[in-house]
């Protein structure tokens, strides 16, 4: 169905229709405490064990806003280009569940305190622009546990009131892949800022996807339906396809699409209707009087810019000139803040022999390729930035050559090993002694008579042979600039 | 010496610190005098056994630089205490042990006072007439089946008969006014943001507040010296500068300006509260004051928008009350089953109208109409009062439409009910102090109080207007101890 790689368009009969996308990403706040509480969030603690009376809503209790997060919050809105509010409001979202232990929700419904902001993709074909509607702060829910008791159903409430923002799109994505970007692009951000850990895993970054469709041209929003809670980049993909071509089905039968809330089925790879507009709760949203409205002034939030750091974007912008990498590679470089703080150590631990290209080919080649196998973080590799650069200068400054280099390399992986020390240890350092290589050659050649006629007859392929029999000879540590001009000169 | 209960705070705290009584005797003697009084229903928990365990421990080391040293007293059970029950007056509480303890009780307690129990109110404080209680009615000590007021109308009762030298009420429309009022007894219902929220069963959050009720004025001013704190732990706390209250209370009130708002006359009020207002002006001017007339145009408007913003805020603050985490829980087929067993059998017919007001006026294609609109009338209604203030340093008024009536008299009759808040509800729209002290009776001898509305954080101006009156009314409360037998 796809006509390109940049677009994604859904064809019936004689229709083309393409799809509208909005995302609204909850993330949650990196913070030590919570919201409203001074309750712990550590991640998979003992259930119950991080809740406080406020967080339990025990009569009399009250909450009292954590600066932390609003600080968090402001930081996301600066780094997503966005126009902070000076004055917002927390509202209570009401609602029963067994896990909502106030029956409302502590949200910011009319007044968010972050508006309208850009987030730009990098997109094969080029940047492309999604504007942000708004970011607000809000409160957890427990967590409801259906399946450890066979009677009743359990709820734990270490997560309940931890802080969230959720971060609303415009309706700007008309792709699955423009999505996939979109998530990473806004989880970069906020890891570049420190503001939430995107750690998709634990739920610290689920999305609820907004899709619907329309006929290419048209400039009508379609019916739209809401895919709650989805938490994989790969689940969204896969739901938006699922959903985009239910749409379009339901149009093609002429059928209406019914504005509702729906759930995708990872297991059968499906979207299936959670509840109705008309079953729509009635949220009754109104201002929380337990807390007076949130005020920030110039200065509070000019004091929070100075501690936003280099942002991908001028990251991109900086390896680009500075380091003349191509756009490509500078994408990937600054897609995670970790990899560019990789990056950037080995660049500056290189000192003298800085050689980009190398770098740049060594981190997203032999060290990406093992990151993938092994499953881990850069910030978990096996080989340090300041490992990784010695290795390079190794091989720069004409110690070891590139293929000797492949070797130290996976030896590295033994506990962070220094690429020096196993040059010496191994006696791996590369033979670039011309008499010593003189010698080897004319012993090689001696021993091969009629292969070196046959070569002096024409057979040009043979050349290799005398390389590879040099290389063997020498344990690969000969080097190999070297061994073919004196190869050349004797034959 | 009288005896032991009649005395005031004041003279509680100077013979204590004399030696003349030891804390043991007087928390023995209020003690004594509950266990007789049970027929008034004031109580919900007793906790005399560690009241009087507390009071030796007292006697032992006694500190007398504390301000109440080994006093006894019981609060209204809206009030969180570490460890003994707390129901707000449901039995959806009934029985909830809170392991935490309300800011303004633990101020009472850090100055050396002593619980003696929990007093009776009306179910989450919502009424009148402490007719809506899960635990019963309470007896007035004027006259038998004659309701105390509400929603504080354990503490009045238990303040008026003597059960304790003085208390604590909280005041959402004027749960701590009209029951002094109907009692004979000073309440004062401090500015919105003087006494920390922090551990109190919340009603209606953006106009709940505690408040001193007491037999005079001065101990009502030594209370709230003590209770009003600036508190982190609530966020509508405001920190400015607290005054000495009792310290700096003065008779002196020459030349202040009284001003008596044209709108409170209302129509079928009786002609015994017009009398009593026309003295209460009066007892100013002989005090010096000067009486200036003033209009506070939207106080019609008062009544109906307090019924929209306090229902709305308690269906939400009630919420939490599900069955889910602590309280009372009925068993259901499933989650909604259980909440609606719960919630229909743990709220009395009061609470459970309210919320349903509450969720009415905040859903959806309602809001604007009413929420809104309700807080548009609040602000009008401030701005009222903000205009007056430029005129005057005080308002008077009386404190209710009426004296007490009978109890089940107004029980089927919520609007009749509600009309009795008509003159205290205003100023918690506006957030402003204000106390009743009681200045007269009605025909048939039942108190009946005034009110004197003061500009927000001017706790200090309203005490001592009330002061400098109370010393002209010279008010004497007339108790029978008729359910003595």
């Amino acid at each position: 169905m796809t006509k390109d790689s940049s677009e994604y368009l859904i064809e019936r009969y004689n229709n083309v229709y393409e799809v509208v996308i909005g995302l609204e990403v909850h993330a949650q706040v990196t913070s030590n405490s919570k919201l409203f509480s001074s309750s712990s969030t550590t991640f998979g603690a003992e259930p119950n064990t991080q809740v406080s009376l406020v967080d339990a809503a025990f009569p009399g209790m009250l909450p009292v806003i954590n600066e932390y997060c609003v600080k968090q919050a402001i930081k996301t809105g600066i780094g997503l280009k966005a126009q902070i509010n000076k004055r917002s409001v927390f509202d209570r979202k009401n609602y029963f569940y067994a896990d909502l232990p106030q029956g409302y929700q502590i949200s910011q419904f009319k007044f968010p305190i972050v508006g309208e902001g850009t987030v730009i993709l990098d997109m094969e074909n080029g940047p492309k622009e999604v504007g942000i509607e708004r970011l607000h702060l809000e409160q957890d829910a427990g967590k409801s546990i259906h399946d450890m008791d066979p009677q009743n159903t359990l709820v734990d409430l270490n997560r309940s009131g931890v802080a969230l923002m959720e971060i609303v799109s415009k309706p700007d994505m008309r792709t699955p892949d423009e999505v996939s970007a979109y998530v990473k692009k806004l989880r970069s951000i906020m890891r570049y800022l420190g503001t939430c850990d995107g750690n998709m895993q634990e739920g610290s970054l689920r999305a609820d996807v907004n899709i619907s469709v329309r006929i290419k041209g048209s400039d009508v929003l379609g019916t739209r339906c809401e895919i709650k809670n989805v938490n994989s980049i790969k689940f969204m993909q896969m739901a938006i396809d699922y959903e985009a071509n239910r749409q379009v089905d339901l149009i093609e039968e002429g059928k209406t699409i019914d504005q509702e809330t729906r759930l995708f089925d990872t297991k059968k790879n499906e979207t299936r209707s959670m509840r109705s507009k008309e079953d729509a709760h009635d949220y009754r949203y109104f201002p929380d009087p337990d807390l007076l409205p949130l005020e920030v002034t110039d200065e509070f939030i000019e004091k929070l810019k100075l501690d936003i750091p280099e942002l991908p974007d001028e990251k991109k912008k900086r390896f680009i000139d500075k380091f003349k990498v191509s756009p490509y590679e500078a994408t990937i470089l600054v897609s995670d803040i970790d990899t560019a703080k990789y990056f950037e150590e080995v660049v500056a631990k290189m000192g003298k022999n800085l050689d980009i290209k190398l770098a740049v080919n060594w981190i997203t080649g032999e060290l990406f390729a093992v990151l993938n196998n092994k499953n881990l973080e850069i910030s978990q590799s096996p080989i340090s930035a300041k490992n990784l650069a010695k290795l390079i200068n190794l091989i720069k400054n004409g110690t070891i050559s590139g293929k000797i280099a492949k070797t130290i390399f996976e030896l590295m992986m033994d506990g962070d090993k220094d690429p020096q020390i196993i040059v010496e240890e191994k006696g791996l350092k590369q033979e670039s002694d011309p008499k010593a290589l003189e010698a080897l050659i004319d012993k090689i050649i001696n021993d091969n008579r009629e292969k070196a006629i046959e070569y002096k007859q024409g057979k040009e392929k043979l050349f290799g042979f005398f390389v590879g029999q040099a290389m063997k000879a020498s344990s690969g540590k000969a080097n190999p600039q070297l061994i073919n001009e004196i190869l050349k000169k004797k034959l | 010496m009288s005896d032991i209960t009649s005395l005031t705070l004041t003279d509680l705290v100077k013979n204590i610190k004399d030696k003349k009584i030891s804390s043991e005797e007087t928390t023995k003697a209020f003690i004594n005098r509950g266990e007789k009084s049970r027929d008034l229903n004031a109580y919900i928990t007793e906790d005399f056994t560690n009241a009087l365990e507390k009071a030796k421990i007292f006697d032992q080391k006694p500190n007398f630089d504390l301000k109440l040293p080994g006093v006894p007293m019981a609060v209204k059970d809206l009030f969180c205490t570490n460890g003994v029950k707390t129901t707000a007056g449901s039995k959806i509480l009934n029985n909830f042990i809170p392991p935490y303890e309300s800011t303004v009780t633990q101020n009472i307690w850090n100055e050396g006072a002593i619980l003696l129990g929990k007093l009776n109110c009306d179910e989450f404080a919502m009424g009148s007439s402490n007719e809506t209680s899960f635990f019963g009615n309470v007896q007035s000590p004027i006259d038998k089946d004659l309701v105390p007021g509400g929603s504080s109308g354990g503490s009045a009762s238990a303040l008026a008969a003597n059960l304790t030298p003085i208390t604590i009420g909280t005041d959402t429309g004027g749960s701590i006014r009209q029951p002094a009022s109907f009692t004979g007894t000073v309440g004062l219902k401090p500015t919105y943001g003087s006494c920390s929220r922090y551990g109190i069963v919340a009603f209606a959050s953006s106009l709940d507040q505690a408040g001193p009720m007491s037999k005079n004025v001065k101990d009502c001013a030594l209370l709230q010296e003590i209770i009003s704190t600036y508190d982190e732990k609530d966020s509508t706390s405001i920190d400015f500068k607290r005054n000495a209250y009792s310290k700096e209370l003065t008779n002196n009130i020459k030349g202040k300006k009284i001003g008596i708002p044209k709108e409170y006359t209302v129509d079928g009020m009786p002609k015994e509260i017009e009398d009593l207002w026309t003295k209460g002006i009066e007892y100013a001017k002989d005090c010096g004051a000067e009486i200036v007339e003033i209009s506070l145009p939207h106080t019609n408007y008062a009544l109906p928008a307090y019924y929209i913003v306090a229902p709305a805020e308690a269906s939400s603050n009630l919420a939490r009350y599900d069955g889910v985490k602590y309280g009372f829980r009925s068993k259901g087929e499933n989650l909604i089953d259980m909440y609606e067993k719960t919630r229909s059998e743990g709220f009395g017919e009061e609470v459970q109208r309210r919320i349903m007001i509450g969720t009415y006026v905040l859903s959806s294609g309602y809001y604007d109409a009413y929420y809104i609109k309700a807080q548009k009338v609040r602000k009008l209604i401030k701005n009222d009062f903000d205009e007056a203030y430029k005129k005057v340093d005080a308002i008077l008024t009386p404190s209710t439409p009426s004296a007490a009536f009978k109890i089940g008299e107004k029980t089927n009759d919520p609007v009749s009910m509600y009309l009795n808040d008509i003159f205290t509800v205003p100023v918690n729209l506006a957030g402003l102090p204000a106390i009743s002290i009681p200045a007269g009776v009605d025909a048939k001898g039942y108190p009946l109080g005034l009110q004197i509305i003061g500009k927000a954080f001017d706790e200090q101006n309203i005490l001592n207007i009330a002061y400098a009156m109370e010393e002209k009314i010279e008010f004497k409360n007339k108790i029978t101890d008729w359910w003595i037998k």
